[in-house]
C-alpha cells in the first residue's frame, strides 16, 4: 500500500488539475478541500496517538485572521502563508504546553473550549474583529507578481497543490520517522515509551505543534481563497468537520486527509445543489456508512480495492 | 474546405474556451428558455424562521408570474441554495451558481456576513445580484458595485425610523438600556441607534449594555438587571426565537409595565408570541409591508398576495416574505426596462445590471426606487403594538411612515457621520401619521 501511495497522490493531483480546468467553479471548491485537507493531516498526526481534537479550528481560523489582519500591511500571499505557519505554530506551542498534559476526552475537550474561546474573542471584541460581519481579504500579490483575478486563483491553487504535496511526503517521513513511530505508542501504552526512556510528553507536543502549523496553514489557504473570514470558522461545527473529514478519508495514510476532503466538499457541493433541504442529512448519511462499512475511511478502502491492507 | 482551422487557431480557440469565462466573450446575448435566479437563503438553523417563508414566498410569485407568462416572455426557475454552512461553501455555491447552472441573476441573502463575502462575486463575475434582505449599511458606503443592487431598506432607516417615533411620541425619556444578539447586527444597529439618539435627543442616559449570547435562551439575569435599573425604554433589535423568548420571559416578570419596548424587527416574531405580546410598545418591519398597511398604493394587489400566501400556507406572510417579493417586482421591472430599451432583444448581463440604477418599481405599499449608489429607499412604518379582531397576533396602531429618502443617509455618505449631523428639529419635520 505504501508503494502505490505515490502514484495515487499523482493520479488525484491530475484529476484534481484536470477539474480544475474543465470546470472554473470547481478550482474553487477544490482549492478549499485541498486547504482542508492540508488542515486535516493535523488532526491524522493526533489520531495517531490516539489524540481526537475537537478544537483544531482554532489553528485555521487563527492562520484565516493573520492572513486577514495582516495583508493590508504584507501584502504577499507567501509571505503570509509563512506568517500564518509561524503564528499558528507559536500559538499551538503554547496551548500544546498544557494542552499535551492530557489525554482521551479530556484532551478532545480542552481544545474544544480553546477553540470556542477565540471564536467568542473574534466576536466580542467587535470594532477590532468586525464580528460576524468578518473581513473581506483582497486579491493579493503571489511571490511579489501582481495578478489578475483569475491568474490568482490559479496560483492559489497551484500553491495549495505545492504545499499538499510537499506537506503529504514531509508527514510522511515524520511518521516513519522514530518520532512519528513513538505517536502510535502513546496510543498502544504509552508508560512503556517513557520505560524506553522517550518522553511522550515530547512527543505528543511536537505532533500537536506541527498539527497547529499545517491547520495554519490551511487557514490562511481558506481565507486567500474565499477572500471573507468569519468567526464561524473557529466555530465547533468548523472543528467537528476537520474531524468528520480525518474519518471519513482514513487516518492511514497521508492520502487520506485528501481523499476525505476532496470527498466532503464534492458531496457537500452536490447534496446542497440537489437536496437544498436535505444536505445535512446526505452528509451524515455518507459518514454513517463509511463508519459502518468502511471503517478505515476511504484511503482504507482505497488499500482494499488495491489489494493490499491500509494501515 | 471553405474554413480550416490552422494549429495555432485551434489550439487558441480550445483554450479560450477553456480560460474564458462565459461572461467576457462578447457575443449578443440570446434570449434564455428560462430566466434562471439563484437564491440565497437560510433554509437551516436559527435564521431558517425567515429563509423558509422567504422561499414559500418565492415559489408562490414565480409560478403567478409563469401563469402570466413570465417575465418578457420568459418564464423564471429560482434555484434555492442554504446560507447556513457558512461562508467558503456559500461563496463556492455562488460560484457554482453563476458559472454551472448560469443563473441570469442572483438574489442573496438574508445575513450581513454573506453579502459582504458574495456582492465582490458579483463585479468578478459580472452577474446582477440583487440584495433581498441583508441589512448592513457596510456594502454601498464602503464601496461601489455595478452588478449590485438593494430592493428594500437597511439598518440606517429601520432603527432611525423606531427612535423618531419614540422621540415624537416621548419626548420627554430620560434612561435607555439596550439588550442586542451578540453578533455584527447587534452591535450595528446599537452604534446606528446611539449616534442618531445623541444627535437627536441629547443627554440620554444610557443605563445598560447588554449583549447576551447568540443564541440564548435564557434572559433571566439581563431582566433582572433591567428591572432593577428601571429605564425608560428597553431597546433590542434581537429577531426570531430569540425575541420571542426574550419578550414572553420579561413580560413574565412584568418588565413591560416599567419601560417601553422599542422593537424594530419585531414583525416576525409576533405570530409565534401571539397574544402575549403586551400591548402599547413600539415595533418596527423593517419597511412598510404591515399586513394591516391602512391605506396601500395598490389594495387589490397587496390583499391578493397577502391572502394567496395565506391560502397556499396557512400562515401570515412575515417580512422576509414581503422583501422577497420586492426581489421579484424590481427584477420584473427591472428586466422589462432593459428588454424594452433593446426594442425587445435580449440584454446582456451589463445592459441588464444597467437598467437597475435609478430604477422606481411599484411595490403593492408604495414604490421603492434604487438610488444612484444602488441602495433602495423603503419606506417605514412604524407602531405601537395592539391588539384587533383581524388578527390573531399584534399588529401595530397610531402607525407613522417614515419615507426611505428622509430616514437613509445620502449617497456618498457613512450612516454613523450623517446621523451625527442631525438636529433635534430633525424630529417634528420628520414622518406623518397615516
Amino acid at each position: 500500500m505504501r508503494k502505490i501511495e505515490p502514484i495515487l497522490a499523482v493520479l488525484l493531483a491530475a484529476a484534481m488539475i484536470a477539474a480544475a480546468i474543465a470546470a472554473p467553479w470547481l478550482r474553487f471548491v477544490l482549492t478549499i478541500a485541498l486547504a482542508k485537507g492540508i488542515a486535516v493531516l493535523g488532526i491524522m498526526l493526533l489520531l495517531r496517538a490516539g489524540q481526537v481534537s475537537f478544537g483544531h479550528a482554532l489553528y485555521v481560523a487563527f492562520g484565516a485572521y493573520v492572513v486577514a489582519f495582516l495583508a493590508p500591511r504584507l501584502n504577499d500571499a507567501v509571505l503570509l502563508l509563512a506568517a500564518a505557519a509561524v503564528g499558528a505554530g507559536l500559538l499551538g506551542l503554547l496551548i500544546g504546553l498544557f494542552v499535551a498534559r492530557y489525554r482521551q476526552i479530556f484532551f478532545g475537550m480542552l481544545n474544544l473550549a480553546m477553540c470556542m474561546v477565540f471564536y467568542s474573542l473574534l466576536e466580542k471584541l467587535y470594532h477590532i474583529t468586525r464580528g460576524s460581519d468578518g473581513i473581506r481579504v483582497e486579491v493579493m500579490p503571489v511571490a511579489g507578481q501582481a495578478l489578475d483575478r483569475v491568474a490568482y486563483e490559479w496560483a492559489i491553487f497551484g500553491i495549495a497543490l505545492a504545499l499538499a504535496l510537499g506537506l503529504g511526503i514531509l508527514l510522511r517521513l515524520y511518521l516513519s520517522s522514530p518520532m512519528g513511530e513513538a505517536l502510535a505508542g502513546i496510543k498502544t501504552r504509552e508508560t512503556r515509551l517513557e520505560f524506553m526512556g522517550v518522553p511522550a510528553r515530547g512527543v505528543l507536543l511536537s505532533a500537536y505543534v506541527i498539527s497547529a502549523v499545517v491547520g495554519g496553514i490551511g487557514g490562511a489557504l481558506i481565507a486567500m481563497t474565499s477572500r471573507h473570514v468569519t468567526p464561524l470558522l473557529s466555530y465547533w461545527t468548523a472543528s467537528g468537520e476537520l474531524v468528520f473529514i480525518a474519518i471519513l478519508g482514513g487516518a492511514g495514510g497521508v492520502l487520506g486527509p485528501f481523499l476525505g476532503a476532496a470527498a466532503y466538499e464534492l458531496i457537500r457541493v452536490y447534496a446542497a445543489a440537489s437536496f437544498a433541504d436535505a444536505w445535512q442529512m446526505i452528509l451524515g448519511a455518507a459518514l454513517l456508512l463509511v463508519i459502518l462499512f468502511a471503517p478505515g475511511g476511504l484511503w482504507g478502502m482505497a488499500g482494499r480495492l488495491a489489494g493490499g491492507r491500509g494501515r | 474546405m471553405t474554413a480550416s482551422l490552422t494549429r495555432r487557431e485551434a489550439l487558441a480557440a480550445g483554450f479560450g474556451t477553456v480560460l474564458l469565462p462565459a461572461t467576457l466573450s462578447a457575443q449578443p446575448a440570446q434570449k434564455p428558455a428560462e430566466f434562471k435566479i439563484g437564491v440565497t437563503t437560510f433554509l437551516s438553523g436559527p435564521a431558517s424562521v425567515f429563509g423558509v417563508p422567504s422561499r414559500k414566498a418565492c415559489e408562490l410569485l414565480v409560478e403567478q408570474m409563469n401563469a402570466a407568462g413570465g417575465i418578457a416572455g420568459v418564464p423564471l426557475r429560482p434555484i434555492f441554495v442554504d446560507e447556513a454552512p457558512g461562508t467558503d461553501h456559500l461563496v463556492g455555491e455562488f460560484r457554482r451558481l453563476v458559472q454551472s447552472e448560469g443563473v441570469h441573476a442572483m438574489f442573496q441573502s438574508i445575513s450581513s456576513g454573506s453579502c459582504l463575502a458574495c456582492t465582490p462575486l458579483s463585479r468578478e463575475l459580472q452577474k446582477l445580484t440583487i440584495l433581498w434582505d441583508c441589512g448592513t449599511q457596510r456594502i454601498f458606503e464602503e464601496n461601489r458595485w455595478d452588478y449590485a443592487f438593494r430592493t428594500q431598506g437597511y439598518g440606517t432607516p429601520e432603527v432611525l425610523a423606531p427612535l423618531l417615533y419614540l422621540l415624537k411620541t416621548k419626548p420627554n425619556i430620560r434612561t435607555l438600556a439596550v439588550i442586542n444578539q451578540d453578533y455584527a447586527w447587534g452591535r450595528d444597529s446599537w452604534e446606528l441607534w446611539k449616534a442618531a439618539m445623541d444627535a437627536l435627543k441629547p443627554g440620554v442616559r444610557v443605563v445598560a449594555e447588554m449583549f447576551p449570547r447568540f443564541g440564548s435562551t435564557d434572559f433571566s439575569t439581563e431582566i433582572t438587571r433591567l428591572l432593577a435599573l428601571r429605564p425608560d425604554v428597553i431597546y433590542s433589535t434581537s429577531w426570531g426565537g430569540e425575541l420571542v423568548t426574550f419578550v414572553r420571559q420579561a413580560t413574565e416578570r412584568r418588565l413591560h409595565e416599567r419601560s417601553t419596548f422599542v422593537l424594530p424587527v419585531a414583525e416576525a416574531s409576533l405570530p409565534a408570541l401571539g397574544r402575549s405580546m403586551p400591548e402599547g410598545h413600539i415595533i418596527g418591519t423593517r419597511g412598510d409591508h404591515w399586513n394591516n398597511h391602512p391605506a396601500p398604493a395598490n389594495p387589490q394587489l397587496f390583499a391578493s398576495f397577502v391572502n394567496a400566501y395565506r391560502q397556499r400556507f396557512n400562515e401570515w406572510p412575515i417580512y422576509p416574505c414581503h422583501h422577497m417579493a420586492q426581489a421579484l417586482w424590481a427584477l420584473k421591472a427591472g428586466l422589462e426596462k432593459a428588454v424594452a430599451a433593446k426594442n425587445g432583444g435580449w440584454p446582456s448581463d451589463a445592459e441588464l445590471a444597467n437598467a437597475f440604477r435609478g430604477l422606481t418599481f411599484p411595490t403593492p405599499t408604495s414604490t421603492i426606487t434604487l438610488r444612484e449608489d444602488g441602495q433602495g429607499l423603503e419606506d417605514q412604518i412604524v407602531g405601537l403594538s395592539s391588539f384587533n379582531e383581524r388578527f390573531p397576533f399584534s399588529v401595530p396602531k397610531e402607525m407613522m411612515l417614515f419615507p426611505g429618502a428622509q430616514v437613509s443617509a445620502p449617497v456618498g455618505q457613512k450612516s454613523t457621520d450623517w446621523l451625527k449631523t442631525l438636529t433635534p428639529d430633525f424630529i417634528q419635520q420628520a414622518g406623518r401619521s397615516i
